[in-house]
């Protein structure tokens, strides 16, 4: 396919810069991994399930993807970007089967992951992310079990406890690292979001209710059970995230354990492009470069939402929105965008950040968490690389996180350092003076795994060229 | 939340399931009770699905004897699963 623009990522960033840009009369291919658009927060529900008001806000986006002239591929998984004479090529599996598009102009709107530092016992079976737990209960209704703990940080714990409740099951404990004043001090930054403000309300009056207990600046000590989980080990916590000491841990029966510390920026993509990255722990640590009108520094190429730091649904929207025009504009669309409908965005997006800023800094994860990380606990989920191996090779000299992972192992494996790559990183940054001097896994292809056989594809021997044979 | 969702079957490990139409496979078979759905490469330790959203691969299973993230697929019926990643593929 060869359209005006390839936009990949289909949430609320990507998907509105492509129908943005669409609108203007470009010609655009929309790639994303799933189903249908909406990305993680705008996630579409099951046939038989009511969403709530993000589904809504999904469905529409849905509904003008359809009746746009957007070609969306669905179900893509983009593997491969380069730069190919005076355009991009993306190389994506879908169905089984290679695909390339080649546009004049690419947005990059890969969105961001959870983030969960580990303790022992959280690769058991029944311990999820909270925005799994979303996921779960929001797209599937499917509780993640009888009895749940929700814990972590920032506003998504009370929204998932609160969606547990709905769904008929009993949360246990909501564990929360923040303190009640520290959601007090971001209320000032949340008075432009009312919206917000009022939903936040809503969740604690119901587990309120339903007479949840709310264990703040607590966190989880352990998880512990045989084949998957039977109980949290949950304790007070200081202003750091730091386990106090000789304070007594209390054991809670669940088996479901829903935990987060935050959201990171997918930079996959935007490292295999070798585009400049900066680190902003506030917007969720490493974040590609953009300027105000989201242009990376490269030809026609845009980078929307939280792939440029985490700050929700509202700003990715308006990103997305920047991004269609800039790229309308840039590549010459049937009609030009007015430059007043580019600042008017620009003043929006304003407002926006810096609610969406208040949540993100709800969600991180406190500084000093990795420390209380025990020598045998897995860093590493898809290579089992624990803290103990990671501390013999930062002894033994790794200074990088390249060199962390060539030596043991830690973030090779098929997430590709998306689940381990902030815990490795803060316990290296410690032995090397900041995550900056630590540096990022290098992006490589594929930037998902992929099966060999889809990308060799049919072929026969006969397609094979064979060289001429060397001059007697 | 719950409505009347229609049912289809899949087999796992041989054994016919039935489960909710219109979920992804991970969701489908957490419901089902199948909390584990294969052992970690290194230390065979048990591993189910964790992010959900198709970034931390723990849910990457046998589907129809290809490995497939199991967050990511909807279920289909006769949908033929084996708890199992891709090193014993």
């Amino acid at each position: 396919m060869r359209p005006d623009l390839a936009v990949l990522g289909a949430g609320p960033a990507g998907a509105t810069a492509a129908l943005v840009a669409a609108g203007h009369g470009l010609s655009v291919v929309l790639i994303d991994e799933n189903g249908a658009a909406g990305g993680q927060v705008w996630r579409a529900p099951a046939p038989h399930l009511d969403g709530g008001g993000e589904a809504r806000q999904g469905g529409a986006l849905r509904a003008a993807l359809a009746a746009s002239p957007v070609v969306h591929r669905a179900r893509a998984t983009a593997w491969m970007i380069a730069r190919e004479g005076e355009a991009w090529r993306v190389d994506l599996v879908r169905e089984g089967r290679a695909e390339t598009v080649t546009a004049r102009g690419l947005v990059i709107a890969t969105g961001a992951h959870e983030r969960i530092i580990p303790f022992p016992g959280w690769t058991l079976p029944g311990v999820i992310g909270l925005a799994g737990a979303t996921v779960l209960l929001k797209a599937n209704g499917v509780l993640p079990g009888r009895r749940s703990v929700v814990a972590g940080a920032g506003p998504l714990l009370y929204l998932v406890a609160a969606a547990l409740l709905k769904a008929g099951g009993t949360v246990a404990a909501v564990v929360d690292l923040a303190a009640r004043r520290d959601w007090l001090a971001a209320l000032p930054a949340l008075a432009a979001r009312p919206d917000l403000l009022r939903q936040g309300l809503l969740w604690r009056a119901r587990l309120a209710a339903s007479a949840v207990p709310v264990l703040a600046r607590h966190a989880i000590a352990a998880a512990e059970g045989e084949k998957r989980l039977a109980a949290v080990l949950v304790a007070p916590v200081d202003a750091k995230g730091r386990l106090r000491p000789g304070a007594a841990a209390r054991r809670i029966e669940a088996d479901s354990l829903a935990v987060g510390h935050g959201l990171v920026p997918e930079t996959a993509a935007t490292r295999l492009l070798r585009l400049p990255h900066r680190y902003d722990a506030a917007r969720g640590g490493w974040c590609a470069v953009r300027d105000v009108s989201l242009a990376a520094p490269a030809p026609a190429l845009w980078l929307a939402g939280e792939v440029g730091g985490i700050g929700g649904a509202a700003v990715a929207e308006l990103e997305g929105r920047m991004a269609g025009l800039a790229a309308a504009q840039a590549l010459g669309a049937a009609s030009t965008p007015a430059a007043a409908a580019l600042a008017s965005v620009v003043v929006a997006l304003a407002r926006a950040r810096r609610a969406g800023a208040a949540m993100a800094a709800m969600m991180r994860p406190r500084e000093g968490m990795v420390d209380d990380i025990a020598p045998g606990t897995i860093i590493c989920r898809c290579e089992d690389v624990t803290r103990a191996e990671l501390d013999a090779a930062i002894a033994a000299g790794a200074r990088t996180l390249d060199q962390l992972k060539q030596w043991t192992r830690c973030g090779m494996g098929p997430c590709q350092g998306r689940m381990c790559g902030e815990a490795a990183g803060a316990l290296l940054a410690a032995a090397v003076g900041g995550r900056e001097r630590a540096g990022q896994w290098t992006g490589r292809p594929p930037l998902r795994p992929v099966a060999a056989d889809a990308l060799v594809g049919d072929f026969d021997y006969a397609d094979i060229p064979i060289p001429a044979p060397a001059p007697p | 939340m719950r409505g009347s969702g229609e049912s289809v079957t899949i087999t796992v490990e041989g054994a016919p399931v039935v489960v909710t139409a219109g979920l992804s496979l991970a969701a489908a078979l957490l419901e089902a009770g199948h909390a584990v759905l294969r052992p970690s490469p290194r230390s065979g330790a048990p591993r189910g699905a964790f992010c959900l959203m198709g970034a931390c691969q723990e849910c990457a299973i046998l589907v129809n004897g290809a490995v497939e993230r199991a967050c990511l697929v909807p279920v289909r019926a006769g949908m033929e699963v084996r708890l199992a990643g891709a090193h014993e593929g």
